[in-house]
């Protein structure tokens, strides 16, 4: 068996979208299928028109998917309103009820579930404590700033104790600043609840620093599930590989291969070690990508050289740009040391040593 | 100095802007003033005096008048406000599809056909129905009046409804409201200044329409405008003026009451 059903908290199964009719056909998400596990924060990652917010509404419901199932531990949602999913949504906006207090919007679940008032009211308090909101509780919430507008869409989400939460965007409209806080907050309530989190951004970052297994999306596709760093390190597709991060794109050729590692042979005769995707048989012509990071500069004795044309200082790191030998260019990315000794000047020859494992070579 | 184009200072502005200011508000100004002649010319001043405000206050038939107008209007107004609530939320909670457009039309329909027209079909298919049921009482005005009052209430209903954020009942479906307890706890409260507005506004059109009124009214259902009307032909006194100020003066506080609720947010 690939994976026990009861960890599955949502299975996207054949899932197809389609927005309107004849010409004006969008198809929105085709085919998708996807295995979201209990407990996950789960992010769906992709610029925008990519399909990450047409799919959460479909497992919140207020869409209906056009083909496809969605099972909800094993049930079938994807034909019930809204309102009789036990899954609760933050929305980008927020939509706090403006003529309902802090602790009104909050009980609105509760209430309309039909939980006794006792109930309601510790169940408001307790929420109130996990987001620190006790002391506004009676505001209106015109009256308290977006950060803590956040913080109560949150508790209102949560309140209800859902099996699923739905975060659409819920940090876009905050400041830099405001949004890392809410980066940890969001980790702390995931951890403090248990329940499953499905995150919807565009922001690449905020996914790597947040997420235990992110989806990238592109033009209603998922072309990689996996960890941050199964995402980040081991890119299986270009768009993967260019969305995430700074990369260098290498043309190569195959020499040899076994069932996830090849050699191959790049512009500069070099042949280096890179890793395969999981269930793709590369021949012939292929593109390997290296990240900045994962080379650094030498003297001589790397597997590429070339002219070093520009640098770029960043404070933390510095980016070396390069003009290969055989054409095209390479970014080297170095940590700063505070050793001033020995450095390169711009149209200074330089080789690449390439570090070891720290190429990959991509399915497209 | 490089100026601005301020059409406040272009040659001309003041004069048109004091004429127009003139003719909006001399007439106006003169009914007015002579509700307070103390003598019975509607022209020469002779002095100041409430005469004419306790005269029309203690004559039998302006107040039956206007209680006429305020039985009918409240009726009419709570009428076009429930349908032009209903028809707000159906041509705003939907998606947009062809023939909405035709469908806004339809539901202003007053505000295009000429007055007139729908006065002579309601005088005639009304009197149809006098005739086959014998009831001659004050429901025909209300109906009519309703009828004509639905696009005011609809206008700032709808208004209100698009610009609330739709998102709002979306998080109620969410948070397990159905579509009537997400109508009940969240539309609803949100919309009723929209309603108020909507209301108050259809009442001021009923309280004063003269054309449909005098149309479809039966004998001795005159209310205060077409008793007004009625009293015109006649020999005037200033008990008109005073008829008209006191109208005047209830109209520009509903107005403005309707102006205070409409900005109102949230």
């Amino acid at each position: 068996m690939p994976e026990k059903p009861d960890q599955i908290a949502i299975d996207v199964r054949h899932v197809t979208k389609v927005f309107g009719f004849g010409p004006d056909k969008v198809h929105a998400l085709k085919d998708v299928s996807v295995a979201i596990r209990e407990n996950e924060f789960f992010t769906l990652l992709g610029p925008s028109g990519c399909g990450k917010t047409t799919l959460l509404r479909l497992i919140a419901g207020f869409d209906f998917p056009t083909d496809g199932e969605i099972l909800l531990h094993g049930q079938d949602i994807a034909p019930l309103p809204p309102y009789k999913r036990p899954v609760n949504t933050v929305f980008q906006s927020y939509a706090l009820f403006p003529h309902l207090t802090v602790a009104q919007n909050i009980a609105f679940g509760l209430e309309m579930l039909g939980r006794p008032r006792a109930e309601i009211d510790a169940r408001v308090s307790q929420m109130l404590t996990l987001v620190r909101m006790e002391e506004l509780r009676n505001r209106s919430t015109a009256q308290i700033s977006g950060g803590q507008q956040q913080r109560v869409a949150l508790a209102r989400a949560l309140a209800p104790q859902p099996k699923v939460l739905l975060l659409d965007e819920p940090l876009s409209a905050l400041d830099f600043k405001l949004r890392k806080e809410m980066q940890i907050e969001l980790k702390r309530l995931q951890h403090e609840t248990g329940i499953t989190f499905i995150f919807v951004t565009h922001d690449q970052e905020e996914a790597l620093t947040m997420s235990d297994r992110i989806a990238v999306m592109s033009a209603g596709n998922i072309l990689q599930v996996g960890s941050p760093k199964d995402i980040y390190d081991r890119p299986a597709v270009r768009f993967v590989a260019d969305f995430i991060g700074e990369t260098n794109f290498l043309e190569a050729a195959m020499v040899s291969s076994t069932k996830d590692r090849a050699s191959v042979r790049l512009g500069s005769g070099a042949v280096i070690d890179a890793s395969v995707p999981k269930g793709f048989s590369p021949s012939g012509k292929v593109t390997v990508v290296i990240r900045p990071e994962h080379a650094r500069l030498a003297d001589d004795g790397g597997e590429l050289s070339g002219r070093l044309a520009n640098i770029v200082y960043f404070g933390t790191d510095t980016h070396f740009h390069v003009d290969l030998d055989g054409g095209g260019s390479f970014i080297v990315r170095q940590q700063n040391t505070r050793d001033e000794s020995r450095r390169a000047q711009e149209g200074d020859k330089v080789s690449i040593v390439v570090g070891t494992g720290a190429a990959q070579v991509l399915r497209d | 100095m490089a100026s601005r184009f301020d059409i406040r200072r272009q040659t001309g502005f003041p004069t048109v802007a004091l004429f127009c200011f003139f003719l909006l508000y001399l007439p106006l100004s003169v009914v007015v003033i002579f509700a307070f002649n103390s003598g019975t010319s509607i022209a020469v001043w002779e002095g100041f005096s409430f005469r004419w405000f306790v005269q029309a206050w203690s004559n039998q038939q302006v107040v039956d008048a206007s209680i006429r107008s305020v039985q009918i209007a409240s009726v009419a107004a709570v009428i076009a406000t429930v349908a032009a609530t209903m028809a707000a939320l159906a041509t705003t909670r939907t998606r947009p599809y062809r023939g909405l457009t035709f469908k806004y039309a339809f539901i202003n329909q007053p505000l295009m056909v000429p007055e007139i027209v729908t006065a002579v079909a309601l005088l005639i298919f009304f009197s149809r129905i006098k005739i086959a049921t014998g009831y001659s009482g004050l429901g025909y005005l209300m109906i009519a009046h309703a009828a004509f009052c639905i696009p005011f209430a609809y206008l700032p209903i709808r208004a209100r409804l698009e610009s609330m954020d739709t998102a709002l009942e979306t998080a109620a479906a969410d948070l397990y409201a159905t579509p009537w307890q997400a109508f009940r706890r969240v539309t609803l409260p949100l919309l009723w200044p929209g309603i108020i507005a909507g209301l108050m506004l259809a009442f001021v059109i009923s309280l004063d329409d003269v054309v449909i009124t005098e149309f479809v009214k039966s004998a001795g259902q005159d209310t205060l405008p077409t008793y007004m009307l009625g009293q015109l032909r006649r020999v005037v006194t200033p008990e008109i003026n005073a008829i008209s100020t006191a109208f005047l003066g209830i109209s520009v506080a509903i107005v403005t009451v309707f102006f205070l609720i409409s900005r109102k947010k949230t």
